[in-house]
């Protein structure tokens, strides 16, 4: 018995090309940077100040990144997580390949459009708290390829993102000096903001 | 290393059995009519002292007044190559005949140029867009997307 192919190939393509459209017709705006628990020191009181520094320095030491290595930068990722400058000195040397296990992405790499819902789809997947770091000039903008038909203009116009990182690739050192930024910019969030 | 075939005795050699087929022969390239590919590169593949079993590549160029779709072929018995030129005029609908019912490997690269340059291969088993999605509009390769 022939059984109906329900979604055939062209059924599937074209559901792609819509979802792809709809996301490039929302994402023309840059999505601002979660940066709203910035600067808010004196707000806090006594008792939560203590609560936060431990629940910040328990997220920030022990940041598990997500894989997110669509190109070239992927290569500075993993001398930086290897032995010469190894991560593991902040509590991060596992890469999930699972993002529901996972509170960091490291945008490694230019990314098309065709790519970019699958992106935003594993950052969504990942559990809150969850922080950002665009690496590389095309992570942060596009790069050289910000004209093209089919490059995403910077990951800020689909995920938010926390800390830019530049350079084309960046340097290892650049690296675990953005990974610094994101421990400073968690030791500054407050437990009673997060319901923002 | 590979022998690149001449490409005026391959045409004297196809003269005999597709005449007209052979537009113009070239040092090592022979530019053939459209409608004849799938004929001649059959024969190309299935005769014996010519032998081409592996297709190296399929790339294709826009010279503004038609496009250009070229075919690399090896013998790895024979060690020898040639490079194989169709040419399509219609820029609404250019239509090549595919030849992935010889060489397996034409799939994917038959796709991308049907993706980029908008050139239909007919009888291609699964003829989508490759590299861009659905709904993209135009074909980025053509020398007039802008």
């Amino acid at each position: 018995m022939e059984i109906e192919e329900v979604y055939s190939r062209q059924q599937i393509d074209e559901a792609e090309g819509r979802q792809i459209n709809e996301l490039i017709a929302r994402s023309q705006e840059p999505i601002p940077d979660p940066d709203d628990w910035l600067d808010e020191e004196l707000k806090r009181n006594v008792l939560l100040t203590s609560v936060d520094a431990v629940l910040d320095w328990a997220r920030r030491t022990s940041l598990w990144p997500v894989f997110c290595f669509p190109a070239c930068c992927a290569f500075e990722f993993m001398t930086t997580a290897a032995s010469r400058f190894d991560i593991s000195r902040f509590g991060m040397e596992i890469v999930r390949a699972s993002p529901r296990q996972a509170d960091l992405m490291i945008t490694a790499g230019t990314l098309t459009w065709k790519m970019a819902p699958q992106v935003k789809r594993i950052y969504d997947q990942m559990a809150e708290p969850k922080w950002v770091i665009a690496m590389g000039a095309c992570a942060i903008s596009g790069g050289i390829f910000r004209s093209s038909y089919s490059v995403v203009p910077g990951y800020n116009r689909i995920i938010p993102v926390d800390v830019y990182l530049p350079g084309c690739p960046p340097r290892p050192e650049a690296l675990l000096y953005a990974i610094r930024m994101i421990h400073k910019k968690i030791a500054s969030r407050s437990l009673i903001q997060e319901g923002k | 290393m590979t022998v690149a075939l001449s490409g005026s005795k391959i045409a004297k050699q196809l003269g005999k059995k597709f005449p007209g087929a052979v537009i113009k022969a070239g040092a090592d390239s022979l530019l053939l009519k459209g409608e004849s590919l799938l004929a001649v590169a059959e024969y190309l593949k299935t005769t014996p002292d010519l032998d081409f079993d592996f297709l190296n590549y399929i790339t294709a160029v826009d010279y503004y007044d038609y496009f250009e779709v070229v075919y690399q072929f090896t013998s790895l018995k024979h060690n020898h190559g040639l490079v194989l030129k169709v040419r399509c005029y219609d820029r609404e609908n250019p239509t090549l005949p595919s030849v992935v019912s010889l060489w397996r490997g034409a799939d994917l690269q038959e796709r991308e140029i049907y993706d980029l340059l908008g050139i239909s291969f007919e009888g291609h088993p699964n003829l989508r867009r490759i590299v861009l999605w659905e709904g993209f509009d135009g074909h980025p390769l053509r020398k007039d997307f802008l």
